[in-house]
């Protein structure tokens, strides 16, 4: 087939109109009334200021709000992080007829509504209190622990929505690993322990650290597991922005901390995109050569 | 090849047993005969699978959502195919650029994506329609449907077309009878997996949706912040049951683990 000039331009056309009408301009309108004063009788003003962000970066409530959405974000990477990755481990090390059964289990939910995942969890912390039940009856705690209404419940759900990615990419990366490298390790005298700090988890590293990028982000941006399980006391960026917008009606200040999220995220992921791309592409550069 | 040890199937364990605990206790508490949540401890009862048929907030919102799921997940297959074509089959100036556009609505929040719609949509006085919902959905979801069809036609090899072209077929012809078909798995697995995360996309449907054109995740929500009933445990269930279906469906059509990198391996 001879290419024609214009023919991919054409062809991708229909998708990168829909996509400058319906998303670059929304974007810009959210990003234009986050600079607008608000009136709490008047509505949204005319004009340029910038006291939502001053507001937003001043007040001690938002900084509260920051911080605890970047905590849970940063725990729910690091949980996510290991366990994913020794799951993979696990899933790689398995014959063939285990393994596609259990990586249906581990990434199937992903494909399952955050909503019922969710509620699964406020069923297990709250109404039947079967993880109290269960931790009771180890012997190890004297008394139930707080998971409804609290960070660390946030947590824990927050890890089981999230820490099928890193599984998917820390496999993805596994596959790519020469099987004769472990071969080699064991030849030569090497542990089990050993062989997956030295060997294998160094080789699955992009894996584990791309994976990890898109937890963080997700996590930071989550909006219905710390709704349902966190409450209205608890809150983070996303759901104080549910509130501006749909409680108190303030949009300026609602679409200042859309940007801020908006902006934070779009970085995170671009900066540690390179990052990794230029490290790790420098590694495989060196092992060709 | 390694094979694993006691410590780590102790792990895979205790792995799975995270993983499919919050699933397993939605399905077990919707059988219960009590009016609250509890066990079924003293035998099972569909009374709340019945209680669902009685709802007719939840059957709208379920009927609204399907909807939903086949219009955007049709349009938005319809614009990502060509230019799926476009980024795998041709070497051209901003392809690059072009591609990274398309995939953008992957690092945007939906909350920034629904506050956003909220206020464009009511610009143009179209939010809480059913319109506002489809092209909302369309914008997250075509991300999905264009990466599984680049990848079946990134693997795909063009010395075929070429041969169909030497033996004298029209482009029309070689698109239909070569392309298409060799591309099909791709493209129907990425308009399954649109359907299913537009189906299920609850953060920035919540701004969006009116009393009128409220989705099944966004009427679940709203009900999970008012109240915890078997009932929702029991919509929840039927959910989980349609999708093991859907799951199984794409595992055989593509395989689950490509679904999700996204590439096709050959």
């Amino acid at each position: 087939m001879k290419p024609q000039r214009a023919a991919p331009y054409l062809l991708s056309l229909p998708a990168l109109a829909v996509y400058a009408v319906f998303l670059a301009a929304p974007i810009v309108s959210i990003a234009l009334i986050s600079f607008q004063h608000f009136e709490f009788y008047g509505g949204i003003q005319p004009g340029f200021t910038l006291e939502n962000y001053a507001q937003v970066v001043s007040d001690s409530y938002y900084w509260e709000i920051f911080g605890r959405t970047f905590a849970i974000a940063a725990v729910v990477t690091v949980l996510c992080a290991v366990l994913g990755t020794f799951e993979a481990i696990v899933l790689h090390r398995m014959d063939s007829r285990w393994k596609s059964l259990f990586l249906l289990i581990v990434l199937g939910p992903l494909l399952i509504s955050v909503v019922v995942r969710t509620l699964g969890w406020a069923l297990l912390f709250g109404s039947t209190g079967l993880v109290n039940r269960a931790l009771l009856a180890t012997g190890l705690f004297a008394e139930p622990i707080q998971f409804m209404y609290s960070n660390l419940g946030v947590v824990v759900a927050l890890t089981h929505v999230l820490v099928p990615f890193v599984v998917i990419s820390v496999w993805a990366s596994l596959q790519r690993v020469d099987p004769a490298v472990e071969r080699a390790a064991v030849a030569l005298g090497a542990g089990p322990a050993t062989i997956v700090r030295r060997i294998v988890v160094p080789l699955a590293m992009p894996g584990i650290l791309s994976g990890s990028v898109i937890v963080f982000a997700l996590a930071a941006s989550a909006f219905a597991t710390p709704a349902i399980i966190g409450g209205r006391r608890l809150k983070v960026i996303a759901t104080a922005a549910y509130d501006e917008f749909l409680n108190t009606l303030n949009w300026p200040l609602g679409a200042s901390l859309a940007v801020v999220l908006l902006v934070a995220n779009v970085l995170v992921l671009v900066t540690s995109n390179r990052l990794i791309e230029r490290r790790y592409r420098a590694v495989f550069a060196e092992s060709a050569a | 090849m390694i094979r694993n040890g006691p410590v780590a199937l102790a792990f895979h364990a205790l792995f799975i047993g995270f993983i499919v605990a919050p699933l397993l206790i939605v399905c077990v508490v919707s059988f219960t005969p009590l009016g609250y949540i509890s066990l079924p401890t003293d035998g099972i009862s569909l009374r709340w699978f019945a209680a669902i048929l009685d709802n007719p907030r939840f059957i709208s919102a379920f009927w609204i959502s399907l909807a939903l799921g086949l219009v955007s997940s049709f349009i938005s297959t319809l614009l990502a195919v060509p230019a799926a074509l476009a980024v795998a089959r041709f070497r051209f100036r901003g392809r690059d650029a072009i591609s990274a556009l398309l995939l953008s609505p992957l690092m945007i929040p939906h909350i920034v994506l629904g506050v956003s719609f909220l206020r464009f949509f009511s610009s143009l006085g179209l939010n809480g329609s059913f319109a506002g919902l489809v092209i909302g959905h369309v914008i997250v979801i075509l991300p999905f449907a264009l990466r599984l069809t680049l990848a079946a036609a990134t693997g795909m090899d063009p010395a075929v077309e070429r041969a169909a072209v030497s033996l004298g077929a029209s482009r029309l012809t070689v698109f239909r009878r070569v392309t298409l078909p060799l591309i099909l798995p791709g493209i129907v697995s990425g308009w399954l997996l649109a359907f299913i995360t537009s189906f299920d996309e609850l953060t920035m449907s919540v701004f969006i949706a009116s009393p009128s054109t409220t989705t099944l995740p966004v009427r679940m929500f709203l009900q999970i912040q008012d109240t915890i009933d078997p009932m929702v445990a029991a919509v929840s269930t039927l959910l989980i049951a349609g999708t093991v279906v859907l799951m199984l469906a794409l595992d055989r059509l593509v395989g689950l683990e490509r679904l999700f990198v996204g590439k096709a391996r050959r």
